[in-house]
């Protein structure tokens, strides 16, 4: 069991899709197939629907909000994103889709790494990712 | 206002600041979304309450003729583009907006989106804007105010790191070929830190610092940079720095030749279109391309993105006649990287534009050829790549 901040509440569960680049979503992520589109990640074709994201960081693009509230409203996004470093886009996004359809996909920072199964419980302030 | 406190708080502070103007990336349509987002703003009354600028659209508002994608996107990506209008936005469509009169001065406080903006914003014009994305720039344009962090803040706008330029030459200097790549090699080394760049000429262009910003902030999450001896808050590398010793990165010239490369998604033979103008041509780059052309016309659909203003500009100055006479297609309000207007491609696209090359494989699907603007322009000219490969010789 690891601590990590809450950046948006939610509790989800998954398997850990854990990217070895930052990301970003505009220009990166499909939001009608959730594939990976971006041909210089080393994840390029992986699918993340339903999955817990570990990504480092996002990068690039302030589009990346949109795309990634767009991917919550048609189904395709992750279960929920773990950061190794907060990135305020990323959040942004998922904050906008709850206000909007009610979806919660939490949005945590971490120190550690993790795999397989996980399930990220976060509440305000904290958080916690353990084995699902 | 809910969104903005709730950003302030994923953002670590609890105080708010005024700020004077906008830039609003959300009105390019991504998907349904995006477009219930602003219907949602719309249908409660928001105005915009500062001078707020409008990025670029899903449309060539001017050039409709040239949309190739089906109607019902149009519609879609029309309606988000009026909603943000109807809430006080002045229709600038520009990824640029530095390029329009009336820019914010050095230290005052914005909120911009879009990413080249907000680099250009923060390094070039030394005014202060987060990364701020689609939904919270138009909260904040409605509300009139930011939480006060990140580069808002004096001590988050030192550089963390230096690049600094080893055995670059001269010829390479004075090329536009440079900063493109010089902005993928900073995206890749400083991730969302702020760099300082140490070997850059002190007479470096605003059209050259544009491209290293662009491209980092594609390779990188890249929010501002210095460049010591240009850019306003960097006389020096101790003004830049802040004072303590930060680490030192070597850009050579065998890290310039693999993230040119790198740009790149073919070396070269059949080549089906050109684009350049991403970020938007500034009047500069539009007379350039215009000179460079002189007397010929391109043999491949070339296209040029820059601004409804600039391009009212350039008409003018009869520039945007002599690129129509070469044969080139100037588009406004959009790029051709976000919207179906190049058509179907089967060989490559050629560009001058770091940030066109990084996202057009992943948008439109395209193989890429990176090279300098002159090398775009002879290429479209002879009908297939034609690269200096001279200028990215050793000394």
């Amino acid at each position: 069991m690891a601590e990590a901040r809450t950046l948006v509440a939610g509790e989800a569960s998954g398997e850990a899709l854990v990217l070895d680049e930052p990301l970003s979503f505009w220009g990166g992520l499909d939001p009608e197939t959730g594939r990976l589109i971006d041909v210089h990640h080393p994840q390029f074709g992986e699918v993340v629907t339903g999955r817990v994201l570990v990504m480092p960081s996002g990068r690039g693009s302030s589009s990346s909000s949109s795309v990634l509230a767009e991917a919550i409203r048609a189904g395709t996004a992750p279960a929920a994103i773990v950061l190794l470093e907060p990135d305020p886009i990323v959040a942004l996004g998922a904050i906008v889709a709850r206000e909007l359809y009610g979806t919660s996909v939490p949005v945590v920072v971490a120190s550690d790494v993790p795999r397989g199964r996980v399930r990220v419980s976060a509440t305000g302030g904290s958080a916690r990712i353990g084995r699902a | 206002m809910r969104i903005l406190v709730e950003m302030a708080e994923v953002m670590g502070t609890d105080r708010m600041i005024d700020v004077t103007s906008a830039h609003v990336d959300g009105c390019l349509y991504h998907g349904i979304a995006g477009l219930e987002f602003a219907e949602r703003l719309a249908a409660g009354g928001a105005r915009v309450r500062i001078p707020t600028t409008l990025n670029v659209g899903y449309l060539d508002l001017l050039h409709p003729e040239r949309y190739q994608g089906d109607p019902e996107t149009a519609a879609n990506a029309r309606r988000q583009m009026d909603l943000y209008v109807g809430m006080g936005c002045r229709p600038t469509w520009t990824c640029a907006p530095y390029q329009l009169p009336g820019r914010p001065g050095r230290g005052e406080h914005v909120a911009w989106a879009e990413s080249n903006a907000i680099v250009f914003c923060n390094s070039v014009l030394g005014a202060r804007t987060n990364r701020y994305g689609d939904f919270i720039d138009i909260c904040a344009a409605i509300v009139g105010r930011v939480p006060f962090a990140g580069l808002h803040r004096d001590e988050e706008r030192t550089a963390r790191l230096v690049l600094r330029l080893e055995g670059v030459p001269g010829r390479l200097l004075g090329s536009d070929a440079l900063y493109p790549v010089l902005g993928h090699v900073l995206g890749r080394e400083a991730g969302s830190a702020v760099a300082a760049l140490v070997g850059l000429p002190p007479d470096t262009g605003e059209d050259h610092l544009k491209a290293v910003g662009a491209a980092a902030a594609s390779s990188g999450a890249v929010a501002m940079f210095h460049a010591v001896g240009v850019t306003p808050e960097a006389p020096t590398l101790e003004a830049a720095t802040g004072g303590p010793e930060v680490p030192e990165v070597p850009v050579t010239m065998d890290r310039l030749r693999a993230a040119r490369d790198e740009l790149s998604t073919s070396t070269g033979g059949a080549l089906e279109a050109v684009s350049v103008g991403t970020p938007h041509a500034s009047l500069a780059e539009l007379g350039r391309l215009a000179s460079l052309l002189a007397g010929d016309r391109v043999r491949v659909p070339t296209f040029v993105n820059t601004g409804r203003d600039v391009l009212a500009a350039a008409e003018r100055r009869g520039v945007a006649h002599a690129l129509e006479d070469a044969g080139v297609q100037v588009v406004t309000d959009t790029c051709t990287y976000l919207t179906p207007i190049i058509g179907e491609v089967r060989g490559a696209v050629m560009t001058d534009s770091g940030k066109w090359a990084w996202y057009a494989p992943a948008n439109l699907g395209v193989d890429v050829v990176f090279g300098s603007l002159e090398e775009c322009v002879r290429s479209a000219i002879a009908g297939r790549v034609e690269r200096d490969e001279g200028l990215w010789a050793d000394g």
